[in-house]
């Protein structure tokens, strides 16, 4: 099925937030810190405006608690004297004309009384830099297996190895939205959002309303990346506050600059790797330790931190394994929630490190993997036994043959010394990505999906799901058509608004097929009984059953209900961290052929191959762009995207110097799927919009290494980056 | 200050009063409606804003309205004529090249563009006449796929699903592609408005 709003996107017709009609509205403004730490000591409003034309709100108009709530009631909404990060938000703004709101901001100045802030997560913190508990460290988690230390001491090589990865803007093509405006009594707010339910929770403490007092539409969504995860209940909240004072409509639409320097950004990592192996490349231990950035509220950082630990020892069998994680408070823009959510800093660990424990075997790199690779019976570090049944050495098998790896290889050696300038290599990494939320997360999220029997036969799926681009609403109508019989045309999705649909959990996490898809599948079971006609009935047969059931309660409503339930023998611990930390994995293995300019430093991806197992593919030209636009982004990650920072600030926030690729930037990606059902997803599908961007970023470094011979370990590697590598040395 | 100016849009000529100072693209979304074009940067970066001004690609959000009078101004809303849509339309939505759809708008325009001038043009010269345009959902290859189809398409007269099929070997059975136009998400606007 083709997507099911493609023409109305292709055509101009679909309306994003800003594209709404409105009139006698505001637009909204945010006045931002420009220190990284301390007090404010005033705020001077400059002569250039008049500022009686202009609504004004700080902190002291929230009616309830000064939080952004998720996880904890942290992070104010509106700074209540001390900042404690560049850009936090101070003051919101309101005019009814854009240009003087953004005049207006030029002419407040906000001053700061500077503390010295903490700047650095990789060393633990002077006691003038102590902000949070005793030590700045927002989280620690912890995974144990075995006897690391003795198993290392016994190792008869031991390969270490610490591995950086930076800040990442997800640079969705719709900036940050929302606009707000009252209906009654009812606080209305609409936007650009993966997760309505997210802001009603936000919402609720802040402004000191029910459930019934506030209603979130999701508008459709330029782009999401997990950035329209969380950040989007803080622009909302900040829209509503604007609304609920001046009484009238509020826009509050973010610019570029804005949206990249002031909102959240993929976790900086370090990761740092001790390996036993044997003379064969056999693993016996592996110590891992990860730390990350937080910046300065929590937002999801501990649930990125667990992401990052369960996966950090790749997908291999060891007996002995060790990980410590740890994330730090630092005075930096708060990070949170990016595609992947910490695995890809995991996976540029462990799949570079595997290389690297290659080369000093003098071993071929993907042998060492194939030895290693957990087979159906053996246990991850958290001690889940890996038993679905997938051919993983399959998945391998068929990137390499896709590539000609072996081919190209033999070429590379032939051709690199021939060559005054140019290098080429190929690598390839193999990974993995537990779908849906961690542990008893699912269970947690307690997911409710409706689906309705209308009385003209027709159906319509209740849920809070979002479309983002991705393919939620196209994949949603498929899986009920398919379960009721139907023609696609008779199945309509309802727009998210959580006056209207259950919440079936946030769009995110790589949940959305496979988890609420289920659900979509089973409420349409729940129909079918309700309706009185028989589950795998003719379509026919059901809508004339939804019809006849009408005739006989008229006026009453038919809906098919699911719950979440978890899939059954599932076991986590989350005190100890042991056990089955998802219910399905997907897997997959990347190859990169690159080509590096010794004389500009310059890297360039060749050649592209993806073999993924996300389960059944629903949809395979959706899955296909799911694919190709999660590796562009770890390529881009890998080789392009830097934050400059000073003094905690974002320099670089403009798509002139924060590069993300051009159509000229990036090689053929080619995709295949390799297929191995899950029987809890809908149809068997499991997770996909994470895992192709987890290992492209070390498929792109263990290509380098190959090409240069040099040793790659932090991104992005940039020429300056590469530049240093390969002076340092011979080439 | 407000002025009144006539401009021409996708075949019809308007009169619209817009601030002196409004950009083209401002004068399109928020004095006329037409919120097809979109404001990616506002910085002439990312090329979501791209309009075609006598059938060439500019950026809409760096150019004072003015400078767009006495020209033939075509914004993506004006790319299906009499509703029915341009092959490059129908080869996006086959390949699956529009995904989040907010680049897609100111791509189209380019390609129209490119194909105008260059009816049958490399893979190279798509990515070089497609470089200005930033796209963070797709990675790109589906989108030369689809400029490569609509150029087929409009060289030989073929329906781009016949290209499509032929490509890929896949068959797109034309009666179950698509169910109705999806319209219970797309938001009709605020109740107040």
């Amino acid at each position: 099925m083709l997507r099911r709003e493609g023409l109305s996107k292709l055509t101009g017709r679909e309306r994003y937030v800003d594209d709404l009609p409105l009139e006698d509205f505001l637009w909204g403004a945010t006045v931002r810190s420009p220190a990284a730490r301390g007090r404010i000591s005033d705020i001077i409003f400059g002569d250039g405006v008049d500022w009686s034309e202009f609504v004004i709100v700080d902190h002291t108009d929230i009616p309830g608690r000064n939080a952004v709530y998720l996880m904890e009631y942290d992070q104010p909404a509106l700074a209540p004297g001390y900042v404690r990060h560049v850009h936090e938000p101070v003051l919101l703004l309101a005019h009814p004309s854009r240009e003087m709101a953004r005049r207006a901001l030029r002419e407040v100045q906000v001053i700061v009384d500077v503390d010295p802030p903490a700047l650095d997560f990789r060393t633990l913190p002077g006691p003038d830099l102590i902000q949070y508990g005793e030590n700045n460290v927002l989280k620690r988690l912890s995974i144990q297996k075995g006897d690391v230390e003795r198993a290392l001491g016994e190792s008869p090589i031991v390969v270490e190895g610490v591995y950086e990865t930076g800040a990442q803007e997800h640079v969705y093509l719709e900036t940050q939205g929302m606009l707000a405006y009252l209906d009654g009594e009812v606080l209305v707010i609409k936007g650009s959002m993966q997760c309505p339910y997210y802001v009603v929770k936000a919402l609720k403490p802040a402004l000191n309303r029910s459930e019934e007092e506030i209603q979130v539409i999701q508008t459709p969504t330029g782009g999401g990346f997990g950035g329209k995860e969380e950040f989007p209940s803080m622009v909302a909240l900040h829209a509503g506050l604007l609304a609920l004072k001046s009484r009238m409509p509020v826009k509050l639409i973010y610019d570029r600059t804005e949206d990249m320097v002031a909102t959240t950004k993929r976790h900086p990592s370090q990761v740092r790797h001790r390996t036993g192996v044997d003379e064969n490349g056999r693993l016996i231990a592996q110590e891992i330790e990860v730390v990350m950035d937080g910046g300065a509220y929590l937002t999801l950082t501990p649930v990125v931190l667990s992401r990052a630990i369960i996966h950090a020892a790749g997908l291999y069998h060891c007996d002995n394994v060790s990980i410590l994680g740890r994330a730090m408070f630092t005075n930096s823009v708060p990070y949170g929630a990016f595609r992947g959510f910490g695995n890809p800093q995991a996976h540029f660990a462990v799949e570079r490190h595997m290389d690297v424990i290659a080369d000093r075997l003098r071993m071929d790199p993907v042998e060492l993997r194939r030895i290693n690779m957990i087979r159906d019976g053996q246990t991850t570090a958290t001690g889940q036994v890996i038993s679905d049944g997938v051919d993983r050495l399959q998945i391998v098998d068929r990137a390499l043959a896709l590539s000609d790896y072996e081919r190209r290889r033999r070429e590379h050696w032939v051709r690199n010394p021939e060559h005054r300038y140019l290098r080429r290599g190929i690598g390839m990494a193999a990974f993995y990505h537990g779908a849906g939320f961690t542990g008893s997360g699912e269970v947690m999220l307690d997911s409710r999906l409706h689906v309705e029997g209308n009385p003209d036969g027709k159906v319509q799926v209740l849920c809070a799901s979002t479309e983002m681009g991705q393919g939620q609403v196209t994949i949603f109508t498929q899986l009920a058509s398919d379960r009721l019989g139907y023609d696609p045309a008779e199945i309509s999705i309802a727009e998210p608004d959580t006056h209207r649909v259950p919440d079936s959990g946030p769009t995110v996490g790589s949940r959305t097929a496979m988890v609420v898809g289920r659900l979509v599948e089973r409420a349409c079971d729940d129909l079918c009984r309700k309706a009185g006609v028989e589950i795998g009935a003719p379509g026919a047969l059901v809508k004339e059953a939804i019809i006849a059931w009408h005739s006989a309660h008229p006026g009453e409503r038919l809906l098919g209900k699911a719950r979440y339930e978890p899939p059954p023998g599932i076991e986590w611990d989350e005190e100890n961290y042991v056990g089955d930390a998802y219910g399905a994995f997907g897997w997959a293995a990347h190859v990169a052929e690159v080509e590096v300019d010794l004389r500009t430093y310059d890297v360039r991806v060749l050649d592209f191959v993806s073999v993924q197992d996300v389960g059944t593919v629903l949809n395979e030209t959706l899955a296909r762009g799911q694919v190709q636009g999660g590796v562009a982004q770890g390529i881009s990650w890998a080789l392009l995207e830097e934050c400059v920072w000073k003094d905690g600030a974002m320099e670089n926030g403009q798509l002139t110097n924060y590069i993300i690729p051009t159509s000229g930037d990036l090689p053929p990606i080619r995709v295949e799927f390799v297929e191995f059902p899950y029987e809890h997803g809908a149809q068997g599908a499991k997770g996909i919009g994470e895992l192709p961007l987890v290992g492209a970023a070390p498929a792109v470094l263990n290509a380098v290494a190959a090409a240069t011979g040099r040793q790659p370990t932090e991104i992005p590697l940039t020429p300056e980056r590469l530049m240093a590598l390969l002076a340092n040395g011979d080439r | 200050m407000k002025d009144v100016i006539t401009l021409h849009i996708n075949g019809d000529e308007v009169e619209v009063g817009v601030p002196t100072h409004f950009t083209l693209l401002e004068t399109l979304r928020y004095a006329l409606g037409l919120t097809g074009s979109k404001q990616g940067c506002d910085k002439g970066d990312c090329g979501a804003c791209t309009v075609l001004l006598d059938g060439r690609p500019h950026l809409a959000c760096i150019m004072p309205v003015y400078e767009a009078i006495g020209r033939q101004i075509t914004t993506v809303e004006g790319l299906a004529e009499r509703r029915v849509p341009h092959p490059l339309q129908d080869a996006f939505d086959l390949c699956g090249a529009a995904q989040c759809g907010f680049c897609t708008p100111g791509i189209l325009c380019s390609a129209y563009g490119l194909l105008a001038e260059n009816p049958d043009p490399s893979r190279d010269e798509i990515r070089q006449a497609l470089s200005g345009n930033l796209c963070r959902c797709t990675g790109y290859t589906k989108i030369f796929e689809a400029v490569e189809i609509a150029a087929e398409s409009l060289r030989t007269g073929t329906d781009p699903r016949d290209i499509v099929a032929e490509r890929y070997d896949l068959a797109f059975p034309s009666s179950s592609m698509r169910p109705a136009e999806h319209t219970a998400g797309s938001s009709t606007g605020a109740s107040h408005a």
